[in-house]
């Protein structure tokens, strides 16, 4: 009897020190019944990678601000693939200009929001889009 | 099912072979219940019994992860490898959890270390059901050290003490006076105490009256030392270190640990049997539904419980005989 329960991990790295929006979305998605892992500020592409991997997760979101995303989110994704994490759904938020979010979907990310998307639009998106197998 | 299950036999594979994932993944089969856990616990069984399990439990807000964080950290730098279970509580009303001891935990992450967070899922004695298995889990994986962090507990989740091998009570003086570590369940579960934030207004105060209270408890076992700490300045974390290699030691030429791990599996036992039957009973044979309309007859709740109770037991002797 398998009762999968879909787990995220809520990610911030680099240097910004601002998690008000990372907080938001991880309580919504807790509130959805979702089992969320915040990592806290100030973390590597590496500790973010590590922990994604010890904790098992369906989902890596990571929040940033900064405005080095096209520097660690890419890093992010690189090594999740380099340790096989190839299903973990990777999504992306802060402020990102429109042709940075293009680069980073065709990267690999599926899905980058913006200022002004809902935590509804979030949690639907993940539910949606999450490998039922793994 | 078995070893016919081919998942099992990568899995097992990348097990043995110290890939990380794979252990993730193990610990995931044992949370959701997945079919082949039963299998691979089989599989691993006589790999455990190497590791020490220290649990670390108290109050909200009293400094656990801080302290585990800093015990980790001087593990480590000792040249051991250490497996940290958090559990953080699950919501009752939509099944989600925010689990956030990773936040605390930023010096200790690293070479070495294998943090993973549990959400309680509904288990109400500060650990989760998985608990158990994702410790054996760990300890087949081969580190030296488990610590088991709790939820933020009362005073009667005391699972942790049934699960660890030596159990840390991890208070500060917002906990309480000295009535409060005279009452029963998690003051009774403590192998050592710490009072935390030390450094504040009333915590010597707390430490004397722990003292205290424990002079008067009968003599024989071991009595548990009180230490004093300040986690987040990595002050006692040293000597807390120091008290737990102690009594492990103790514990080991005493043969108390001996006991204590057969008292363990046993109340594992228990806990796997009650709860496998309760789902087969009450949610897949249909207890439930005739459980709600004996209520909705007006019978009273315990005189319902007994008599389904009394139902099950007279069918399993009727197929008996």
């Amino acid at each position: 009897m398998t009762q999968r329960k879909i787990r995220v991990l809520v990610g911030k790295p680099g240097l910004d020190g601002h998690d008000r929006g990372a907080k938001v979305v991880a309580a919504a998605l807790r509130d959805r019944g979702m089992e969320v892992i915040y990592t806290g500020l100030h973390r590597t592409p590496e500790q973010i990678v590590d922990a994604a991997e010890q904790e098992d997760v369906d989902v890596v979101g990571l929040s940033i601000l900064s405005g080095s995303h096209m520097e660690l989110l890419p890093r992010v994704l690189r090594l999740l693939r380099q340790r096989g994490m190839q299903r973990v759904l990777l999504v992306g938020g802060g402020i990102i200009p429109d042709e940075d979010a293009a680069a980073l979907r065709d990267d690999g990310f599926a899905r980058i929001f913006g200022p002004g998307a809902t935590t509804a639009e979030i949690a639907d998106f993940i539910e949606q889009n999450i490998p039922l197998e793994r | 099912m078995g070893p016919a299950d081919p998942a099992l036999a990568e899995l097992l594979a990348r097990f043995r072979a110290g890939g990380v994932g794979a252990l993730a993944r193990a610990i995931s089969w044992a949370e959701d219940g997945h079919p082949s856990v039963a299998a691979l616990l089989e599989a691993l069984h006589g790999e455990t019994g190497n590791a020490w399990r220290t649990g670390i439990t108290g109050p909200p807000g009293a400094g656990k992860s801080t302290l585990v964080d800093g015990l980790a950290r001087h593990w480590v730098a000792d040249g051991r490898c250490l497996g940290l279970l958090a559990v953080d509580p699950s919501s009752p009303f939509t099944g989600g959890a925010l689990l956030g001891d990773r936040v605390r935990m930023d010096r200790s992450t690293g070479e070495g270390v294998f943090v993973r967070s549990m959400a309680s899922r509904g288990s109400l004695g500060g650990l989760s059901l998985a608990t158990g298995a994702a410790a054996d889990l760990m300890d087949a994986f081969g580190f030296d050290e488990l610590l088991l962090e709790t939820v933020g507990v009362g005073q009667a989740e005391i699972d942790v003490a049934a699960a660890a091998d030596t159990t840390v009570v991890v208070l500060t003086p917002a906990s309480g006076d000295g009535i409060q570590a005279m009452k029963a369940g998690l003051m009774e579960a403590a192998d050592l105490f710490v009072v935390n934030k030390a450094d504040t207004a009333g915590a010597e105060r707390l430490a004397n009256e722990l003292e205290m209270t424990l002079e008067l408890r009968p003599s024989g076992a071991p009595r548990p030392p009180v230490l004093r700490c300040v986690a987040r300045d990595d002050q006692g974390v040293a000597e807390l270190a120091a008290a737990i290699e102690a009594r492990r030691e103790d514990d080991r030429a005493s043969g108390r640990l001996d006991r204590r791990r057969q008292a363990r599996d046993l109340a594992r036992v228990r806990r796997v049997f009650s709860e496998s039957l309760r789902a087969r009973l009450w949610d897949g044979d249909g207890l439930q539904d005739r459980a709600r309309e004996a209520l909705a007859a007006g019978e009273r709740p315990d005189s319902v419980a007994l008599k389904l109770a009394a139902r099950v037991l007279q069918r399993l002797q009727e197929r008996a005989s």
